[in-house]
């Protein structure tokens, strides 16, 4: 899915809030028709990254072309062609569902006419229909964020920003914004998005790039950063004793590299079931055993730590 | 040359009609709870004219203004509460109403994600909130009117300046608000616009103060708007309103600029 044109091209692109840097010279490229996502903890430097993709947050530094214009100076011409997501919903509380998407399609010139069709159609897309007169403020959560969503694609964008869609949203209804969304990339919309969820990047994403403290750790599609920055398989061993500490330097010859956790250590392997025989030959007892695939959570929690940065 | 002026008149153009689609949301967010709030607007500064300007007037006399015209007290104070009803119709919807929008609602972070920019959200809700400062004007004439404070030819003439006014305080109704930082500063607002109600020649000719203070009075905007008005309204002859106008257009120029920068650094950050 590489084989578009570049739409967003970012060399060198720095945010900085005062003396914080928030994002410190990071290259991205994403071309057409690719579902790109930005990976990272908290406060990554994620969301920064997408408002001045978006065009509302002036870069402090670097390079940063959409869709071949400067953001700066053709702000205009460039958000005609996006659609924004932003993580937290901006709906407008005194109008109705209908007339949030009819009201938001106004400010890109759509004509009235086409403005009431399109949010019929849209809204029917995102399974509100039988919402549409009626007030934003008792939506759901789930059904506020289907809302945006659908607010990002009045003007039948180029492009579609994804500041965390689905945080904060029960099963059913991530599930359902992620089939919408998938829909959305098989009609060839190219789809940008941030996510601390892993299981959505590896849904959603073609490519992706890690973000950590402003930087980008890492970049490639989901099954390439799991085979360089993880195993195939994992194996977790979980020990009766009240220290896992005491078994890791057994194990260290087992695997490509052991993490010990509170609560049980993990040997990344290329083989899991092959190792499992190994802990019995040296004469361990695990009391819990799992062998799973290595995943891109491994991945993530490799590369930016386990420690809490909120 | 085409090839200069087009596109700059395109651009003129969408900014105005991206203007206008702010407007427009502001017409489609009436709801009937505001229609109460727009008729309150009305009816304060009508019933300070039946009971300060009939009612006081009654004991006071007629009055003589700086040109030599003899009029009413009642005629005297309609037109003061003509500008201030101007005034407040516009302070309302730039100063609450844009604050809690842009503060608490975060509408404009929804709308800035659009082509629209943050100098033409400021142009278009001026637009709503002359709408509304308008209508409270064009009532108030025609009382006037009836109640023979004034003659039909002279309200025609009042309306635009009336609408003038309402720009005037808008932009800087909107411009002060995006220095607000809580609810907590616009009673510091209030007062200030109270101030400006009871001592801007709308009770007392300015003329009767002591000098200093009267030019600190003179250099006011309401009194600059009170001023303009009743010379379109009930008094004769004489120029000096065209300062007036000068004056107002000036805070107008200065608000609008003001309040679509700071709204730019809020918005864009």
């Amino acid at each position: 899915m590489t084989t578009g044109r570049p739409l967003i091209q970012a060399q060198g692109l720095v945010k900085r809030f005062g003396d914080f840097t928030a994002v410190d010279g990071i290259d991205v490229e994403v071309r057409a028709g690719e579902a790109f996502g930005f990976l990272g903890p908290n406060g990554a430097g994620k969301s920064s990254t997408m408002r001045m993709i978006g065009c509302t947050s002036p870069p402090s530094g670097g390079e940063l072309r959409i869709l071949g214009m400067d953001p700066v100076r053709d702000g205009p011409a460039i958000r005609a062609r996006l659609g924004v997501c932003p993580q937290l919903d901006n709906l407008d509380p005194e109008l109705t569902v209908r007339e949030n998407l009819t009201t938001y399609a106004r400010y890109f010139g759509i004509p009235r006419r086409v403005a009431r069709a399109r949010a019929t159609e849209l809204l029917d897309f995102v399974q509100l229909g039988d919402r549409a007169d009626s007030k934003v403020e008792p939506l759901s959560g789930g059904m506020k964020r289907r809302l945006t969503i659908a607010r990002a694609l009045v003007n039948e964008p180029d492009i579609v920003l994804l500041d965390e869609p689905t945080t904060g949203l029960d099963p059913q209804a991530r599930h359902l914004v992620w089939e919408r969304l998938f829909r959305l990339k098989q009609q060839g919309v190219t789809l940008v998005l941030t996510t601390h969820y892993m299981d959505e990047a590896e849904q959603l994403c073609d490519r992706l790039v890690v973000m950590d403290g402003g930087r980008i750790v890492a970049e490639g599609s989901p099954r390439a950063l799991i085979e360089r920055h993880a195993t195939r398989e994992v194996v977790e061993l979980r020990f009766a004793a009240e220290s896992q500490e005491a078994f890791a330097g057994k194990l260290d010859a087992l695997g490509e590299r052991v993490e010990v956790l509170p609560d049980r250590i993990l040997v990344y392997v290329p083989d899991g079931d092959a190792a499992v025989a190994e802990v019995a030959a040296l004469g361990l007892h695990p009391a819990n055993v799992l062998v799973r695939r290595g995943s891109l959570e491994d991945v993530f929690l490799h590369l930016t730590g386990r420690t809490l940065v909120d | 040359m085409v090839a200069l002026v087009l596109p700059r008149l395109v651009d003129v153009s969408a900014a105005s009609r991206r203007s206008a689609s702010v407007t427009e949301r502001n017409v489609a967010a009436l709801r009937s709870v505001y229609w109460l709030l727009l008729i309150s607007g009305f009816v304060e500064p009508l019933l300070y004219l039946l009971s300060i300007g009939v009612g006081v007037g009654a004991l006071i006399g007629d009055l003589t203004l700086p040109s030599g015209a003899v009029v009413t007290y009642a005629a005297f104070v309609a037109p003061a509460m003509l500008a201030s009803s101007a005034m407040t119709g516009a302070l309302a919807e730039t100063t609450f109403n844009f604050f809690g929008k842009m503060k608490y609602m975060k509408l404009y972070d929804g709308v800035i994600a659009t082509p629209v920019q943050p100098f033409e959200i400021a142009l278009g809700e001026l637009a709503w909130a002359m709408l509304r400062g308008s209508a409270y004007s064009a009532a108030f004439l025609v009382v006037m009117v009836v109640m023979d404070l004034t003659a039909p030819a002279r309200a025609l003439a009042a309306f635009p300046a009336a609408v003038l006014v309402g720009f005037a305080f808008g932009a800087l109704g909107m411009a002060i608000s995006t220095f607000m930082r809580s609810w907590q500063d616009f009673d510091l607002m209030s007062s200030a616009q109270f101030i400006l109600f009871l001592f801007s020649g709308t009770f007392v000719p300015a003329e009767a103060y002591p000098t200093v203070l009267r030019w600190l009075v003179e250099v006011t905007p309401l009194y600059r708007a009170v001023h303009l008005i009743r010379a379109l309204t009930v008094d004769t002859g004489g120029w000096s309103w065209t300062l007036d106008v000068l004056y107002l257009l000036t805070v107008l120029a200065a608000g609008l600029l003001i309040a679509a920068r700071r709204m730019g650094r809020l918005l864009y950050k």
